[in-house]
């Protein structure tokens, strides 16, 4: 299926007031991400329709939209879960190559380097959160089961380094005294950050977040908010699905608003929350639908805002 | 764990146990008559009666649910419920006493415990130790009769068992087929070591210890065969599919007259021998050096997957039981991981196959479907996961058949079998000896947390569109 760049349209590239963000798309742009035209059909029922994303290296990018409008789903055919019936994703995990990802099965596409968490969190529920984090540490690891069931010395080597990373790991999210326990015994906020410890120990350039702020309290978010900085500080790339606001304000460097599978907005969260589509997709005109958060953090939106674009 | 993770704090040491007098009899109370107490005693009394009926009278062509009434009716019954109470009694009063034993290891042990170190670290060592301390010492003491079923019934079984482990217990795979690859193994013996074993043999001949790699590599060849293309099905797909190549095997065996002697079997496979480097040992028709033989190899085994399952490879497919979207998503190769676990197993139950071969005659019979559903059977009782489960689970249970097998003829065997396998399912679930990690998964699957089940069942959603 040869089709033009029909999908950049749909974008509607747009100049940041403060001049920082360019239009997406400029030639020699260094994109992380650059998914064109993706559509994903289930049977009758269209979850994404042409959807087009670029995300630069190094920035931190969020994707809103109101319920069902196709977030997940976006990551699903990034990460692989998915298959997307057309449409292509160049994922370039250091400047110069470039891998096209649709097709790929899920493992492989987390070896390039795109990890994510889910938003039903997904931890492997009776294995410790050492031995969670682990088991991503461990999926770039090569030695194989011969040297495992013979005990080399440099199996043993390697998994004395995958447990010290995993350690560092859990501190950094803040899990440390949390190491031997069973993982579902784990308070929900914790659960969540595990998730991303497990996420960073496969060594991803692009992390995918799916809704990681969803059901912590307000302390647990603004300690989500710095880590998501650490992280992108790190030099690696994040891609958020996330339904709260003022997160999406104080870390997003832009955002990206779905709505019944297509992009209608693209731009600074400023912007983006000054737009008529954008208000109308959230607040409704006809059909009533509303989401509360975003509703209000439209309202205020100037002033997180300010904040933000400094 | 390595003790090398300095910085990770030791696991909390175990809550302290209920004063004495009075909180016992509480405890004993609540062990009685708590609802799992109540379970367990209906546990034993069910597995009381089905001895009775597994030992009683045999039934009549006319009449066959006439041992199940006679049984019944006799008065020997009430010997058997009495003994299931007996036990229900036993097992609650248990934990009163690990305060006792627990102290007297104190005692005996002050140096180490004060030097730091968990106690509890021993205590697996001592158990292992005396545990292969009886089963060096148990054949002495058997008659000549129970050491052939020592072999054939539990050696061979227990090594079968280890290798199966590694499928379901592991990597939670079904897998109905197993005894497949120990009929490859058998076959290639017979094909590699003689000319008047089968009607084809190899241009040259090996002595059956040279045969044992090629037997694995040819079993785990096989394997990979199989699970290439069928490990992309879910849970009980897989059992169909590995059933019915478990069945083709069987049936080739049995018909392909001029190649594996059809029924008739393959006579006259030699035996185990040494004879290089000035070292000269015949194995001869002695069950005794097999079982040791049997012995070695079946700790090496263990300890061998014991590594295996504390390492990556054992985590990964862990992670795959558990959630294996998460585990994709977090780079685990989920088919090639099930694959190596395939492999690994029929390679064992391939060399286990060797061993059986150069043992005794074998025809297809030692082949049928029964044998698979006898090694599931050994796995699920001994305790999925669990190395030492299994085969502490394959001594019982072989055991029992073997001095039950004048009350109970062998043609009933499985009927009982079925029936231990019902109830384990039902009440114990973890098996005998649990393995802790599965037995997390079944108590957590059974408050809704996560996606294990007990044969590998995933979730259905998040397929590739």
């Amino acid at each position: 299926m040869s089709r033009h760049r029909r999908g950049d349209a749909v974008v509607a590239p747009r100049q940041a007031p403060t001049g920082a963000p360019s239009a997406p798309g400029a030639p020699g742009e260094d994109l992380v991400v650059d998914a064109r035209d993706l559509t994903l059909r289930f049977g009758g029922v269209t979850s994404l329709d042409g959807v087009s994303l670029r995300q630069r290296r190094g920035e931190i990018l969020a994707v809103i939209g109101p319920n069902g409008a196709g977030k997940t789903s976006l990551f699903n055919c990034l990460t692989g879960a998915y298959r997307p019936q057309h449409g292509r994703v160049f994922f370039s995990p250091e400047p110069g190559t470039t891998h096209q990802l649709v097709g790929r099965r899920p493992h492989a596409i987390t070896k390039l380097g795109i990890a994510r968490t889910f938003q039903n969190i997904r931890l492997f529920p009776a294995l410790s959160a050492l031995e969670n984090v682990q088991v991503g540490i461990e999926m770039r690891q090569r030695y194989g089961s011969l040297s495992t069931m013979l005990g080399l010395p440099h199996m043993r080597r390697a998994e004395r380094e995958g447990v010290g990373r995993a350690v560092e790991l859990l501190r950094m999210v803040g899990l440390e005294h949390r190491i031997h326990e069973v993982s579902a015994s784990l308070p929900y906020g914790e659960q969540r950050r595990l998730e991303i410890a497990r996420a960073l120990g496969t060594e991803p350039r692009l992390l995918l977040l799916d809704e990681p702020a969803a059901g912590t309290n307000p302390a647990e978010k603004r300690e989500l908010a710095e880590l998501i900085q650490t992280i992108a500080a790190n030099g690696i790339s994040v891609l958020l699905i996330e339904h709260d606001m003022r997160l999406v304000m104080s870390v997003a460097a832009s955002v990206v608003v779905l709505n019944f599978g297509r992009v209608i907005a693209h731009g600074t969260p400023a912007e983006v929350q000054r737009d008529p589509a954008v208000i109308e997709a959230y607040l409704g005109t006809e059909n009533g639908e509303s989401t509360a958060d975003a509703a209000g953090a439209a309202a205020d939106a100037p002033a997180l805002g300010r904040k933000d674009l400094d | 764990m390595t003790a090398t993770t300095t910085a990770t704090t030791p696991p909390a040491p175990p809550a302290g146990q209920p004063g004495p007098a009075r909180g016992a009899r509480a405890t004993l109370a609540a062990a009685l008559l708590s609802l799992n107490g109540l379970r367990r005693l209906g546990t034993y009394l069910l597995l009381g009666l089905v001895a009775a009926v597994a030992t009683g009278p045999d039934g009549t062509a006319d009449e066959p649910l006439g041992a199940v009434r006679d049984s019944i009716l006799d008065p020997r019954i009430v010997v058997f419920l009495l003994l299931a109470v007996a036990l229900w009694l036993v097992v609650a009063a248990a934990p009163l006493a690990r305060p006792l034993v627990t102290t007297l290891i104190a005692r005996v042990r002050e140096p180490v415990v004060a030097s730091g170190l968990p106690q509890h670290r021993y205590a697996p060592i001592v158990t292992n130790l005396v545990l292969l301390a009886i089963a060096i010492l148990a054949p002495l003491f058997l008659s000549g009769a129970a050491r052939q079923a020592l072999v054939n019934d539990i050696g061979i079984y227990a090594l079968l068992a280890l290798g199966l482990n590694v499928v379901i217990g592991y990597a939670g795979l079904l897998d109905l087929g197993y005894i497949a690859f120990f009929a490859i193994g058998a076959y290639a013996t017979a094909y590699f070591t003689t000319d008047k074993a089968l009607p084809v043999h190899s241009p040259f001949l090996l002595n059956p210890f040279l045969v044992m790699p090629i037997a694995l590599i040819l079993a785990a060849i096989a394997g990979v065969i199989l699970g290439g293309p069928t490990l992309r099905l879910r849970g009980d797909y897989l059992a169909i599919v590995t059933l019915g190549f478990g069945e083709i095997i069987h049936l080739i065996a049995n018909n392909a007259d001029n190649l594996t002697n059809g029924p008739r079997g393959a006579f006259g496979v030699p035996h185990l021998s040494i004879n290089m480097l000035g070292l000269e040992y015949d194995w001869g028709n002695d069950p005794m050096p097999y079982y040791y033989v049997l012995l070695v190899i079946v700790v090496a085994v263990m300890i061998a997957f014991g590594r295996l399952e504390r390492s990556r490879i054992g985590r990964s497919w862990a992670a795959i039981r558990e959630d294996e979207i998460a585990a994709e998503a977090t780079g685990v190769p989920t088919l090639k991981m099930k694959l190596l676990a395939f492999a690994i197993g029929a390679s064992v139950s391939g060399f286990a196959g060797v061993l059986f071969a150069s043992k005794q005659f074998f025809n297809p019979q030692s082949f049928s479907l029964q044998a698979s559903f006898l090694v599931v059977t050994l796995v699920i009782f001994g305790g999925m996961g669990s190395r030492l489960g299994v085969v502490v689970g394959v001594a019982v249970l072989q055991g029992l058949a073997y001095y039950l097998r004048d009350p109970v003829p062998p043609t009933d065997r499985y009927i009982y079998f079925g029936a231990v396998v019902i109830l384990m399912m039902i009440f114990r679930p973890q098996g005998l000896i649990p393995s802790r990690r599965r037995k997390r998964e079944i108590q957590l699957s059974e408050q809704g947390v996560g996606g294990a089940d007990s044969l590998g069942g995933a979730r259905p959603e998040g397929a590739q569109a």
